[in-house]
């Protein structure tokens, strides 16, 4: 984590239980703003579960998700205050702070600007390519539309917000590529297409963190290229913040600048890319060494 | 899913020799048999004494089983050698849009002159079977269906209990109308909020319940209006309804033979059947309402999310859609539809009872959006049209007496070939007759979304 | 105290016949995650088959042991009533097993009313009456107002009951075909590509549902001592309830189910209002699931995310 960035995202302690089973168990780590974030780790660690969690698709057991959505970083006693009081947010000189655990999923989407994809693709495969970006901007073309009564009446500040969201569709359409296939229904493309049309639709949220669960699993080495450099110009020109789950190191080894370690629900690393790569429990874990075996294998390998 | 469509037809194809197909349809016949002994075989009557006797009928198993034996044979024979799956054309595409639109204008002019029509061609003593029987009902289930589209076909909410919402809309206007003095017109709108009302305090509870569970849910409310309907009798009137509505009134000329009378203002010969045309006109302005709103909240934001909620309520949630609020709007607006048609029905009739509210009428309108094709307006009134027109038709089919009998009663048969034709066109079109999608939004050219694309919806 | 004794007696006897209805219900939703709606008219079917049969026996054949009748028309009705289901499936809802789930839910509603207007064509609009029999009654104990009886009726129905309950216990739990249909309700295709013939363990899912609810009508008509074309819609909707109350796919959760709906209607027709009695399913319906999607003994669903 480069030092000076305000922490955008601050997971602490977070514990997740189902019935008898802990999923994750007293994780903490930081997402630093600007950053492109990885979390890495055997199948099973407990990733999606993370995500699931910041998003708000879990209620977390315990622990505290703080979401920065300022310019600064806030005091401990600010964020103390916004712990005690109950509430899910605070508004700060700077901007407003959340505790994720406590917002409903559509709201930390639309409040918090927490925007997801997801693991097994969830496209609006029924409505075209279009369609799906211009739902994404539902919440700014609901307000414009009166709540729908002023769009039912035929008012023009709809049609001006109806040709803004278009504009930006189309912008997006073009950096992925998709502008020839717009007007197709999304469940036609191939999947590489499918995968960067969620990518899409998510930034078309305008996020101020960007959740990816496995961007790359299916794509070609071509394909994980491009997206390797999709994926940085998002971090470059829309000064998005990025949190990746992924499993082909050769895209999470390029383009991270902080690497998180799960496994079995608990961190085993954390620091920037070098570090993971050579951090022997690590290895350990990937490679599948017995809990015994690992001051030897680290013995090992260390010179 | 491709893997549950096409060995059989491969299997059955191959049958082609003569005797094997004899052999199944024998099979068949022999199933025939076993159903319809005893319903069909013996039938029990009561005699003199008040006991049940059996009054056999062989007759009518013979004709069955030998009905079936033939259909089966056809099907064999005929039907199974074609190829099941249809090729899947590049792009439904934009020859659809241009038909669909030339039908729908079409379609429009019919509706409109329809009553003109039927008093051309059958006078004012007969055309008041047509306008009323046929027409008026026909077009309050297109308006239940339209309404119920809402719910179902674009936010992919099962809603299996909408007659609560229709009758809600009847008892509230015959109430306001007898408690208040209130116009029909007044009523109306009151109904439709009324109505529209109780759609969010139900949907409340109830919209987070995924699939068949909000069916069932919705059913069992339909179910205990009703019942509340039938037993609350100092506010309801019980059994016996409430009577007495007043009829709707053309800016304050009422229908009648009087002085005051829409005849008499006009002078011109009373006649009852100005009446049903005036209704027909009412009820078809109230169905234009329903299908133009429709159609535009299909192009704002929320009818957007209605339709991406049917896709994937979780994606809905992962962008920042409230998915409680987006579905309790198709709710309410869905209800208060039902809502401005019970209102009508309640002023059409000039009497309303519990009777005209039970499960079936539910089931009736639900139906009719499936069959029509979820979340398509001409599908759902090509099928109220078809089903309903299908179905009333029976009662004119006097000529079948000659046939079968004198005894016999098409009416009877009404309910029994509506669930008939239910399984039957289910089965050859489970998407509805239109299941492919127009967007509401595109870039370059508008192109039709086939219908297998397209999600049902999981509550 | 004695009016309650009875109303409990009453209630689990009522109960009985729910149940096995509501088996029907549970293992075809959890099978093919479908709500047959068509189930509650194929009991009602089997009330008239049952009425048919018996009265084709002692009247037509002059039987004179009724023990042995109602045997045979036990046998046949649950044969009859079987082939109904299993032609009922094929036809209307096999070909529509995919992915678009409103289909055969229409097409049961459809089959539902096809039924119920079927039996109305075919044998009259008019509650037929049973004749009477079995009519001995116990008396268990006599208090100051009331008396409490059981009857061998009661008795027949409790009885039969838990012995199919337990025998279909057995049977899901121990042998090949229920642990085929265990299979199919966890991952279908899957079971297909392992061997399992998933057509024809569906099949018999609907069958032995179909059966179960042909006993219930025989047991029902037996009780009640009228049959009615419009018997399908209440109970199958009651039995419905029991299953979901008792948790949709379970099967000892829908003879709980069953008994908690019998006993709750019976008591609050007796100490409230005889009116309102269905209002009180139905609210019960809603509200566990609202509040208790799962029911009682049933497994809680969590959606991947």
């Amino acid at each position: 984590m480069r030092a000076g960035l305000a922490p955008l995202l601050n997971v602490e302690h977070l514990t997740m239980r189902f019935g008898g089973l802990i999923a994750i168990d007293d994780l903490s780590f930081s997402a630093a703003r600007g950053e492109i974030t990885a979390i890495i780790g055997p199948n099973g660690a407990g990733k999606t579960t993370v995500f699931n969690c910041i998003t708000g698709f879990y209620k977390p057991s315990g622990g505290r998700l703080l979401f920065n959505a300022s310019d600064a970083t806030p005091s401990p006693d600010r964020i103390d205050l916004l712990t005690t009081s109950g509430a899910r947010h605070a508004a700060t000189p700077g901007g407003e702070l959340f505790l994720l655990e406590r917002m409903p999923d559509y709201e930390i989407a639309a409040r918090a600007k927490v925007a997801r994809t997801f693991q097994n693709i969830r496209l609006f495969a029924g409505m075209t390519v279009l369609e799906n970006l211009i739902v994404a901007q539902h919440n700014r073309l609901m307000q414009a539309s009166g709540w729908t009564v002023l769009g039912l009446l035929g008012a023009p500040q709809y049609a001006a917000a109806e040709r803004q969201a278009l504009d930006k569709a189309k912008y997006w359409l073009d950096k992925v590529g998709l502008s020839e296939r717009a007007d197709d229904p999304a469940g036609d493309l191939p999947y590489g297409a499918q995968r960067r049309l969620e990518i899409a639709r998510a930034m078309c949220t305008e996020p101020r963190l960007l959740c990816l669960d496995e961007p790359a699993a299916g794509l070609n080495p071509r394909e994980s290229a491009e997206l390797k450099d999709f994926l940085k110009s998002l971090q470059a020109e829309h000064a998005t913040s990025l949190l990746l789950i992924e499993h082909d190191m050769s895209v999470v080894m390029d383009i991270s600048d902080h690497i998180v370690v799960l496994e079995y629900g608990q961190k085993i690393s954390d620091g920037p890319p070098d570090h993971v790569r050579n951090d022997p429990k690590v290895i350990a874990a990937y490679l599948g060494v017995e809990d015994e075996e690992v001051e030897e294998a680290e013995a090992e390998i260390s010179p | 899913m491709a893997i549950a469509r096409e060995p059989a037809a491969a299997s059955d194809g191959a049958m082609r020799s003569l005797t094997a197909a004899i052999v199944d349809a024998l099979g068949t016949a022999l199933i025939a048999l076993g159903l319809a002994v005893p319903i069909l075989a013996l039938r029990t009557e009561q005699n003199m004494f008040n006991e049940l006797i059996l009054q056999p009928r062989w007759g009518y198993v013979a004709v069955a089983v030998a009905a079936a034996f033939a259909a089966r044979l056809f099907y064999l024979l005929f039907a199974a050698v074609r190829p099941r799956a249809r090729p899947r054309s590049a792009l439904p595409g934009t020859a659809g849009t241009v038909a669909a639109r030339t039908f729908a204008g079409i379609g429009l002019a019919a509706l409109v002159s329809y009553p003109l029509i039927a008093l051309a061609l059958t006078g004012k003593a007969g055309a008041i079977k047509w306008i009323d029987n046929f027409g008026i009902q026909i077009m309050i289930y297109i308006m239940l269906g339209w309404g119920l589209n809402i719910v179902v076909g674009l936010a992919g909410l099962l809603d299996l209990g909408y007659v609560a919402f229709y009758a809600v809309g009847a008892y509230s206007s015959a109430l306001l109308a007898q408690t208040f003095g209130l116009s029909f017109w007044i009523c109306l709108p009151l109904a439709g909020i009324l109505a529209a009302l109780w759609g969010i305090l139900l949907g409340f509870p109830v919209l987070r319940l995924r699939g068949d569970y909000l069916a069932i849910v919705t059913l069992a409310f339909g179910e205990i209006i009703r019942l509340i309907l039938i037993n609350w009798v100092p506010v309801t009137g019980g059994y016996a309804g409430i009577s007495g509505i007043p009829r709707p009134t053309l800016l304050g000329l009422p229908f009648n033979a009087s002085d005051e009378g829409f005849a008499a203002y006009f002078q011109i010969e009373f006649s009852p059947v100005h009446r049903a045309i005036f209704l027909f006109y009412v009820i078809l302005a109230l169905a234009l309402l329903t299908n133009w709103v429709t159609l535009r909240l299909r192009r704002l934001p929320i009818g957007r999310a209605w339709e991406a909620l049917r896709e994937d309520e979780i994606a809905c949630r992962s962008l920042g859609i409230n998915t409680t609020n987006t579905k309790l709007t198709a709710f309410a607006i869905g209800a208060g539809f039902g809502g401005f048609a019970g209102s009508f029905f309640a002023a059409r009739q000039g009497f309303i009872s519990p009777e005209s509210f039970t499960f079936m009428e539910s089931a009736i309108v639900l139906a009719i959006v499936v069959l029509g094709g979820m979340g398509s307006q001409i599908g759902v009134a090509i099928a109220a049209v078809a089903m309903i027109g299908g179905t009333e038709i029976l009662r004119e089919l006097d000529w079948l007496r000659r046939i079968f009998g004198p005894e016999f009663e098409p009416t009877q048969y009404r309910m029994l070939l509506f669930g008939l034709a239910m399984v039957l066109v289910m089965i050859w079109k489970p998407r509805g007759l239109i299941s492919s999608r127009m967007p509401s939004i595109f870039l370059h050219q508008r192109r039709r979304v086939r219908g297998e694309l397209v999600k049902e919806g999981h509550g | 105290m004695e009016y309650f004794l009875q109303q409990l007696i009453n209630g689990v006897t009522l109960g009985s016949i729910y149940g096995l209805i509501a088996i029907g219900y549970t293992m075809v939703f959890g099978i093919i995650g479908m709500v047959n709606f068509a189930h509650g008219d194929v009991f009602m079917l089997s009330t008239f088959i049952a009425l048919i049969f018996l009265l084709a026996l002692t009247q037509v054949l002059g039987f004179a042991s009724l023990a042995l009748a109602l045997i045979i028309v036990l046998v046949l009705g649950m044969l009859l009533t079987s082939l109904w289901a299993w032609a009922i499936e094929r036809l209307a809802y096999r070909p529509l097993r995919g992915s678009f789930r409103l289909a055969p839910l229409i097409s049961a509603i459809g089959m539902s009313i096809f039924l119920s207007n079927l039996v109305q064509v075919t044998q009259g609009p008019r509650n037929k009456p049973v004749p009477s029999f079995l009519t001995t009654v116990l008396t268990l104990r006599e208090g100051e107002t009331y008396t409490v009886t059981l009857s061998y009726k009661q008795i027949l129905i409790v009885a039969v009951t838990a012995l199919l309950l337990v025998a279909f216990w057995y049977l899901v739990q121990w042998t090949s075909l229920g642990r085929a249909q265990r299979a199919c309700e966890q991952d279908r295709r899957m079971a297909a590509l392992l061997g399992i013939d998933v057509d024809r363990t569906i099949s018999l899912t609907f069958v032995m549902g179909a059966a179960l609810a042909a006993v219930a009508g025989l047991l029902f008509m037996i009780y009640y001592g009228v049959v009615s074309f419009a018997d399908g819609f209440v109970p199958g909707v009651k039995a419905f309830t029991a299953a979901v109350l008792g948790g949709i796919g379970s099967l000892p959760g829908a003879v709980l189910g069953g008994l908690l709906i019998g006993l709750i209607e019976t008591l609050w027709s007796a100490y409230f209002s005889i009116d309102y009695k269905d209002v009180a399913t139905f609210s019960i319906l809603a509200i566990t699931l609202v509040f208790l999607p799962s029911g009682l003994l049933g497994k809680p669903e969590v959606e991947k995310v």
